[in-house]
């Protein structure tokens, strides 16, 4: 009951935020105006706000600024002893820097560290909380970028990716954070400079119990779906995630803007309804995957779960089933990699279920911007083949579905299985590492295998834990399909955008399938699932499905 | 049957590796085949040997299904070819004396004097003379048509024979490059070029092809993690299955069968493309003359004049109308109740330039029908021809003894169920734009009638270019017909440009397609063979993915419930032995393919609707279809195999 109520309220503060925030982000990609710290940071930064660029530039511009961003945070970490409130927590080793630096930048978030034994505060603030606004502004650029891809006609110009990127952070981003992290502090949660606190502990003996600046850490972390914790037990800890109010501003925060950018998306294409479509099958497709976990979890057999009176290991007392189910499904819905209960303990069809939601590309409602050029993705072959049932050269939002597009949607999913499948194949050869890194074996340690890297690759960021990652073929294998789960997408994603805009838009007759109504989001919903499950069935099979049924 | 054992040769002569890249699944499944059998050799067994057999035997009916629809066009071809036989060509030199070359020596700008009995060398324009032409080698229409220079009659076409008079033919195609061999080697698919639309797909289905490579590539080191290592020839077997082999074998077939669909239809197009886009055509040009309405004017109405009782007035006109063996003379008969002689004697007036009258000598009483110009008229005659002129009819008067009766109305019928086929392609989201020499008022009351989207009246060459150019900024396809010199900019402009094979070369070069017949009408059918060429590509795609469901269903249990019991929950269709349930998907797989060649040679079935409802019709049939047929399919496969010893 406590849940359906949890549910309830999450849905009215999400479709109260609907609108405006939606048509807020529509007016701050097309407004021609700068606010002065806007033009003040062009200035330094040498780039005329008023010209626009090619899908290559706008490229260009996406991939160094996120190879300068990894090499910046991996230099950050490897100083931590030149800096402030480090608390002697020393360099951090090259293996963990490169897997956090790419980790942050590529908005996963994946932590193969402890984060109050390893990070120290201004590696915390300047780096990865940096990371959490900007990475995650990119990724809400891309989708612009791709959205004026189908509402302009002619030229090649997709906009100027700098800008986007600036008025992201300044604009959405910062003044959203900045409120949520005072309504966290007031919620119960951290906020400090200081290490720790020295406690007595009950036997006598004492013990420092750190402390962290984590609240304004915690409002970007679910805001921009990153989910890297500043305490290792991420929402599951109490400094993080106190009590079922935060849990739920957190729930709010991580989907407010992948949720929202389906209003922006319908702005800016004209037709509101284009958007409100796409927001229909991601809901769909959440509820389904969110109904299968809560009741795989209430209903999990087991002599534990019996005495319990629920399958509650691994999770907390203060967010019960309901609580858990919901933010795992939030989480790997929208690649935010925060966890406020073991993934590991969840049942065989629970923890399948979180997998498979991954899989699907993370587009219920996905991250921020990546769920919905994601969507748009899948929506390009869904069109193609629905175009072809129809006998006409496919199209979608009036623009023409012809090789090149349909080349560059192609990349763009395929990124994500080829690096998840190989990874976990490649992994799988490897007894000596499996050896060290698994706990589990039999389906539940291919679930683990299998679990990290669609994490990885699907830039989630969260970790079925049970598996230890820091071996030097974990830390670079999973650095790798971070980085290439993430940039091959978008790279895919802007060609396409590209070569949408210098098309015209074929005007709507009789002939043209209309892309508003429940045949398209069935088609659409049809074409998430079915990619997903032919892609993964064989792989779930063998881990989860196993588990589920035995 | 017989086509299937008759093109047997070809299809094993393409397993030819170089054939076997250009259809990127189909090398997967070539190359799977190969190690399948190097697999089967080492260790051999009923299972793998039969697996491997099955595996090429998918390969080769790919092979069959190109070859059959090869064969096919082929046919067509030879019929067409049977035009182009060689000739020798009388050349005209410019001092006018003439030297006997073959026809294939002949080039473009060369003049050629042809007479009757003779067959035209090649394709040209007449430049001299008037002539009969037996077209019926190309057309199938034995009627004999007129040629003559100058004007929009003046096109030839090689291989035609003359049957009176003498002309001089300019050729305008080299030997080998005529329309007509343009679409051989098309029929044939020698130079078939694949489509944009067909290697968008084709992309596609690689992408596909290489997820499910890869899907079961990192298959293998997690069963051998489960402590159930597959052999190889069985991770084939699932690739096989699950990569679109479906449609990417029929795709070649369903290109080709699409050009032959056309060549049926007696239209001859220049490019694959040019059938793709006329799927896509948003707005029809029409002619009005011909296509809406009948080529020649239709008597409607008979109006008394002068206190005339209309009866008297009927059979006046009927028998003025006795001798007249024009079109509207016998649309006169047909208005008045059908020619009936009169049985007193009579004598019969011909039609004459100078009176521009015909009628009818009964004893003392003259009865004819003509022009107003040629009888005496009243007042009120002026008003009824004045009335009728000004509506865009032709009036004819009638009268006897030099006394007027009455006018008969000819005027524009439109063909009978035009409305419907209007309504028809506005439902397919299609305009339609009705073209017309005619008065704004005349071509207002006939777009009206035949219920056509918009008109353009008093429509000169430039106006017709001017509204294509104005529909394609707006981003819409436009297909037009023409005929004339003066359309070939419009044609040439057009997405999809019908030339009538009756037109001038200028035309038909212009243009993407040729109409053999020269019938307009035949683009609305042009425009249905473009859909249903993607619709069946879309159908078969969309069944070819949809059977993947149950091949897991078959094969992951079989693979697996050995290490991990619970797995085979998933065995719904109760298949036999784990080695039967596998080599019955394998079957289906390949048998599939044969079993829809002749959906692929026909193509699918397309009724006019709108999107949506295709879209469902189509998504419900292919869709569910494809995810159910196969559970029925490998059920039943399954029954025989398990009786195989070493299988079962």
């Amino acid at each position: 009951m406590t849940g359906l109520l949890q549910v309830g309220l999450l849905v009215v503060a999400l479709a109260a935020a609907y609108k405006p925030l939606g048509d807020h982000m529509a007016s701050v990609y097309t407004s021609t105006g700068h606010w002065r710290v806007e033009r003040a940071i062009y200035r330094v930064v040498r780039v005329d706000p008023g010209s626009e660029q090619r899908w290559t530039t706008y490229a260009a511009g996406v991939l160094g600024f996120s190879f300068a961003g990894i090499v910046l945070l991996y230099l950050i970490q490897r100083v931590q002893p030149l800096l402030p409130f480090g608390f002697g927590r020393g360099a951090v080793e090259p293996g963990i820097a490169f897997n956090t630096a790419i980790s942050f930048v590529t908005n996963t978030n994946w932590q193969s560290y402890v984060p109050e034994a390893v990070m120290g505060h201004s590696v915390q603030m300047l780096g990865l909380t940096t990371q959490n606004f900007v990475s995650a502004a990119v990724g809400m650029s891309v989708a612009v970028a791709l959205v004026r891809g189908f509402a302009r006609t002619g030229g090649d110009r997709l906009g100027n990716f700098w800008v986007d990127l600036t008025r992201g952070v300044i604009r959405i981003l910062l003044p959203i954070a900045a409120v949520s992290a005072v309504v966290l502090i007031a919620g119960g949660v951290v906020q400090s400079l200081a290490a720790g606190v020295d406690v007595t502990n009950p036997d006598g003996s004492s013990s420092t119990i750190p402390l962290a600046p984590a609240a304004s850490q915690e409002a970007i972390k679910e805001l921009g779906t990153n989910g890297g914790g500043i305490f290792n037990a991420n929402s599951a800890h109490p400094f993080e995630n106190p009590n079922a109010f935060t849990n739920l501003v957190e729930l709010f925060l991580l989907l407010v803007i992948p949720v929202s950018l389906t209003r922006t998306f319908g702005v800016l294409v004209g037709d509101r309804r284009q958007g409100r479509v796409l927001l229909g099958v991601m809901t769909a497709i959440f509820a389904a995957v969110l109904t299968v976990t809560w009741l795989a979890e209430a209903n999990a057999g087991g002599t534990a779960a019996t005495a319990a009176g629920a399958a509650m290991e691994g999770k907390e007392q203060r967010f019960g089933i309901a609580g858990s189910a919901l933010f795992s499904i939030a989480t790997t819905g929208t690649s935010t990699g925060a966890v406020n209960s073991m993934h590991d303990s969840f049942s065989g069809l629970g923890g399948g279920a979180q997998l498979l939601n991954m899989m699907f590309g993370e587009v219920a409602p996905g991250g921020v911007g990546s769920g919905l050029y994601g969507m748009l993705v899948l929506a390009v072959v869904a069109m193609f083949v629905s175009g072809l049932l129809v006998g006409r050269t496919p199209e979608y939002l009036g623009k023409k579905l012809g090789r090149r597009e349909v080349t560059c949607a192609a990349v763009a999913i395929l990124a994500m299985p080829t690096v998840l499948l190989l990874g976990t194949g490649i992994a799988l050869t490897m007894p000596a590492e499996l050896d060290r890194a698994l706990n589990n074996s039999g389906p539940h340690g291919l679930s683990e295998v299998l679990y990290a890297y669609t994490s990885a690759s699907n830039n989630n960021g969260s970790a079925f834990a049970g598996l230890t990652v820091t071996s030097p073929w974990f830390q670079s294998s999973l650095g790798l399909c971070m980085l290439l789960g993430r940039l091959v997408p978008i790279l895919a994603v802007l060609c396409l955008a590209g070569s949408l805009v210098a098309q015209p838009k074929v005007p709507r007759t009789a002939g043209t399938l209309p892309t508003t109504g429940p045949l398209f989001a069935s088609m659409l919903g049809g074409t998430v699932v079915l990619v997903a499950a032919l892609t993964f069935i064989p792989a779930l099979a063998l881990g989860p499905i196993a588990e589920a049924l035995a | 049957m017989t086509r299937l054992a008759a093109s047997l040769p070809d299809a094993l002569r393409k397993l030819h590796p170089r054939h076997q890249l250009h259809n990127p699944v189909m090398f997967v499944v070539w190359l799977g085949s190969l190690l399948a059998t190097g697999y089967a050799v080492a260790d051999p067994g009923v299972f793998p040997i039969l697996v491997t057999a099955w595996l090429w035997l998918t390969v080769l009916f790919a092979n069959l299904a190109e070859a059959v629809a090869e064969g096919r066009g082929r046919a067509r071809a030879e019929s067409l070819r049977r035009t182009r036989k060689d000739t020798m060509a009388r050349r005209l030199a410019a001092d006018g004396t003439e030297t006997l070359v073959p026809g294939a020596e002949l080039r473009v700008g060369d003049r050629v004097v042809v007479e009757a009995g003779q067959v035209i060398p090649g394709d040209g324009d007449v430049v001299e003379g008037v002539a009969a032409v037996d077209e019926s080698a190309i057309t199938g229409e034995s009627a004999p048509v007129v040629r003559e220079s100058g004007g929009d009659l003046s096109s030839v076409t090689g291989g035609t024979t003359v049957l009176s008079d003498r002309i001089v033919v300019r050729i305008s195609t080299a030997p080998g490059e005529s329309f007509v061999d343009r679409m051989i080697a098309l029929v044939e698919g020698a130079s078939r070029q694949r489509t944009p639309n067909e290697i968008a797909l084709t992309i596609l289905l690689s992408t596909l092809t290489v997820i499910f490579l890869l899907a079961v590539l990192a298959l293998r080191p997690m069963a051998a993690y489960s402590g159930a290592a597959q052999p190889v020839v069985v991770l084939v077997a699932l690739l096989v299955c699950l990569i679109p082999t479906t449609i990417s074998a029929l795709l070649s077939a369903i290109g080709i069968a699409g050009m032959d669909r056309l060549v049926r239809r007696n239209v001859l197009a220049g490019s694959g493309r040019a059938v793709e886009a006329a799927g896509d055509v948003s707005t029809l040009l029409l002619d009005k003359t011909g296509t809406i309405t009948f080529g020649n004017r239709r008597a409607t109405e008979l109006i008394p004049v002068d206190g005339t009782p209309l009866p008297v007035l009927t059979e006046a006109a009927r028998l003025a109308s006795l001798a007249d063996g024009t079109p509207e003379g016998r649309s006169v008969l047909e208005l008045c109740g059908g020619p009936v002689e009169p049985a007193e004697p009579h004598e019969f007036v011909p039609f004459t330039a100078r009176t521009r009258m015909s009628g009818i000598d009964l004893g003392d009483r003259r009865i004819r029908k003509g022009a107003a110009s040629g009888f005496p008229v009243t007042a009120e005659t002026r008003l009824v021809v004045d009335e009728i002129s000004a509506a865009g009819g032709t009036p004819l008067v009638v009268a006897e003894n030099d006394t007027v009766l009455g006018v008969i109305r000819l005027s524009d019928v439109v063909k009978p169920a035009m409305r419907e086929r209007f309504a028809e392609l506005r439902r397919m989201g299609i305009r339609t734009v009705m073209v017309t020499g005619d008065n704004p008022l005349t071509a207002k009351a006939i777009a009206a009638e035949s219920g056509v989207d918009d008109y353009l009246a008093e429509a000169t060459p430039e106006d017709k270019l001017t509204l294509i150019r104005s529909e394609q900024e707006g981003g819409r396809l436009v297909a037009m017909t023409g005929d004339g010199t003066n359309d070939a900019p419009a044609l040439a402009r057009s997405d999809v440009g019908v030339a009538m094979n009756s037109g001038t070369a200028a035309a038909k070069e212009a243009g993407n397609m040729v109409d053999l017949d020269s019938d307009p009408t035949k683009l609305i059918e042009i425009v249905e063979i473009g859909k249903q060429l993607l619709i069946t590509r879309g159908a078969l795609t969309t069944f070819s993915i949809a059977n993947d469901l149950a091949k897991y269903f078959a094969i992951l249990p079989a693979m697996f419930a050995g290490i991990l019991p619970q797995l085979d929950r998933l065995n719904v269709m109760n298949l036999a032995t784990p080695r039967s349930a596998i080599l019955s998907a394998v079957i289906f797989n390949a048998l599939v393919i044969v079993a829809l060649v002749p959906l692929a040679l026909r193509g699918v079935r397309y009724r006019p609707a709108s999107a949506s409802a295709l879209l469902r019709r189509n998504l419900l049939v292919y869709g569910l279809g494809g995810v159910a047929t196969p559970f029925a399919g490998i059920w039943l496969i399954d029954l025989l195999v398990r009786l195989i010893p070493g299988i079962g």
